[in-house]
């Protein structure tokens, strides 16, 4: 489905603020699968995000997905198949505009001149009440009225309201409240199934990486230092994986913002 | 006539007129996220076009060609600021000296065309409405079926999908290309939008005052700033089509605001002064209201309120 091939990218190059975020990364990803990605901080979890999603482009290696080679497309030609989602709840949207116009262009249905039916409105009101955060009576409201979790919720349902190829998730809960996040990982176990998404997500919380999808990374210094799935995964606990940490990189695993439990 | 009613029928003609570059602001200032400033130039671009084609004859063609010389400076601005880098003001002032060649260029190298004698929309509107109790306000006439049209057209595209993403792309670019669409693309379309109505409106003044000299546009995008931020107060929030009748209604009162003013003998030279100050105090008052609590401390602090 996905597929890195020693892809290397360098910010600052022959400065002295010169930092390989991506050092040789090599990643292939089934379709179905649910990959949790831990690291800490500046191990280029974001980077690597940034390199499938088209943010930049990488200084090499070759990145494939669904077989077409996508290394040097730009970043509004990648996202009719990959959907994202940063931390900050507020990238995903346009607050002075309604959620139906936020919708719609979402969406993305018919033509340069088309404007929003009836049809749409009921249907972003269905896909809006599974959410259950009253968020369907509210289609005439700006989005910057919206808590955060609110607004997180919606620019999930945004990025896969056309189902993607890829959906790629960077710690998408972190910056909601511990009821929030749960409720919004919650909306996002459930998305990822009813769609069948092959899914990346970035997680700070120890356990959520273990216990959500079917397969976990680990990185360090740019470089994928570990990789599970299936039974081997099944038997770790975080204890387990902070060990794997240190025994891998000589140090332990600090990020400032790490859930142990 | 009575002196009264002639003031308001001047300032509704003359704010109806520049009301047009008002909604192209309403476009690329308030939907955009860019300040245009190539308005002056391509304002003065309408207008040289526009009477150009008129003095040869064409007074229907000459909208069209001066809108569509709008079009191409729009082009311009958007192409500089999307494709080659430079900041977006830069791009719009760099775009507005360049403009002035072209303008003195267009009109054959004067800096001056009259139009006394020639077929504009206006004389066949005065034609057409001649002996019906419309008669005397011609002007007003041609004007408002112009901004009625583009305030339609304004309704209608900002409701549709690339109206929607063009105003996305001013609130929030990230979200615009994560919807697969490229911001450069919107900001390229809305600015040729934005500067067809910026010269539609250049060349209707143009051939309402019979003349057109190259610095017609000068000083424009403040008046239509001023214009556009008085029009805010009535409806800053709301519909968009709610916001763009207030933008036409600012338009309006800025011109009845300054000709009552002339009455009171205020020179007709103070008109850019006073729309510059009308645009400062309506971008910094709110701006110093959210900073009137800091104020207050220090003035309390100084005072020797507190305690050290």
């Amino acid at each position: 489905m996905l597929k890195l091939k020693n892809v290397v990218k360098t910010f600052n190059p022959g400065t002295v603020n010169e930092r390989t975020a991506l050092d040789n990364v090599s990643l292939e990803v089934k379709k179905g699968d649910f990959i949790s990605i831990i690291g800490a901080n500046g191990a280029g979890k974001s980077t690597l995000f940034g390199a499938i999603g088209g943010s930049f482009f990488t200084d090499s290696g070759v990145i494939v997905l669904d077989g077409e080679d996508i290394t040097l497309r730009p970043e509004h030609l990648r996202s009719r198949d990959i959907g994202r989602l940063f931390q900050d709840p507020r990238l995903g949207t346009a607050p002075n505009m309604t959620i139906e116009e936020n919708l719609a262009l979402a969406a993305g249905r018919g033509g340069w001149f088309s404007t929003l039916s009836k049809r749409d409105r009921d249907f972003f009101r269905e896909k809006l009440s599974v959410l259950g955060m009253g968020l369907e009576d509210r289609l005439q409201h700006p989005v910057g009225l919206l808590s955060g979790g609110q607004r997180q919720a919606l620019t999930l349902m945004m990025a896969t309201i056309n189902p993607p190829k890829l959906l790629l998730l960077d710690e998408h809960t972190a910056a909601l409240d511990p009821a929030t996040a749960e409720k919004v990982l919650e909306i996002t176990r459930s998305t990822v199934e009813e769609n069948g998404l092959t899914c990346l997500m970035i997680t700070h919380n120890m356990l959520s990486a273990l216990e959500l999808g079917n397969r976990t990374l680990m990185m360090s210094a740019g470089k994928i230092i570990f990789d599970t799935e299936g039974e081997a995964r099944d038997k770790l606990e975080v204890s387990d994986l902070l060990d794997l940490f240190r025994e891998k990189v000589g140090r332990s695993l600090d990020n400032d913002r790490m859930i142990l439990n | 006539m009575n002196p009264v009613l002639s003031i308001a029928q001047t300032a509704l003609e003359l704010g109806l007129i520049s009301s047009l570059t008002v909604l192209a602001l309403f476009l690329s200032y308030s939907m955009l996220g860019v300040c245009d400033l190539s308005t002056d130039g391509c304002f003065a671009l309408g207008a040289a076009v526009g009477a150009v084609v008129a003095i040869s004859g064409h007074p229907y063609l000459s909208i069209i060609a001066a809108m569509a010389a709008g079009v191409l400076s729009g082009f311009v601005v958007a192409f500089l600021q999307t494709k080659m880098g430079i900041n977006s003001l830069l791009a719009g002032i760099i775009v507005n000296t360049g403009l002035y060649s072209v303008i003195i260029g267009i009109m054959g190298g004067a800096s001056l065309l009259n139009m006394n004698k020639t077929e504009t929309i206006f004389t066949i509107m005065r034609a057409l409405l001649d002996k019906t109790p419309l008669a005397p306000y011609y002007k007003t006439v041609v004007a408002a079926i112009f901004v009625a049209l583009v305030i339609a057209f304004l309704a209608f595209f900002l409701r549709t999908r690339l109206g929607l993403a063009i105003r996305a792309t001013g609130d929030n670019p990230d979200m615009v290309r994560s919807s697969s669409i490229n911001p450069a693309f919107t900001t390229i379309v809305g600015l040729c939008i934005s500067n067809s109505f910026t010269a539609l409106s250049g060349a209707l003044l143009a051939q309402s005052q019979k003349s057109v000299t190259a610095d017609i546009g000068s000083g424009m995008v403040t008046i239509a700033l001023a214009s556009l931020l008085i029009g805010g107060i009535f409806a800053f929030r709301g519909k968009v089509t709610r916001r763009a009748l207030g933008a036409v209604l600012g338009a309006i009162i800025f011109r009845l605001v300054y000709a009552v003013a002339l009455r009171f003998n205020m020179p007709a030279f103070m008109l850019k002064l006073v729309s510059s100050v009308i645009v400062v105090i309506a971008i910094s008052a709110p701006y110093l209201r959210q900073r009137l609590p800091d104020f207050r401390r220090r003035l309390m602090h100084k005072r020797g309120g507190e305690d050290a």
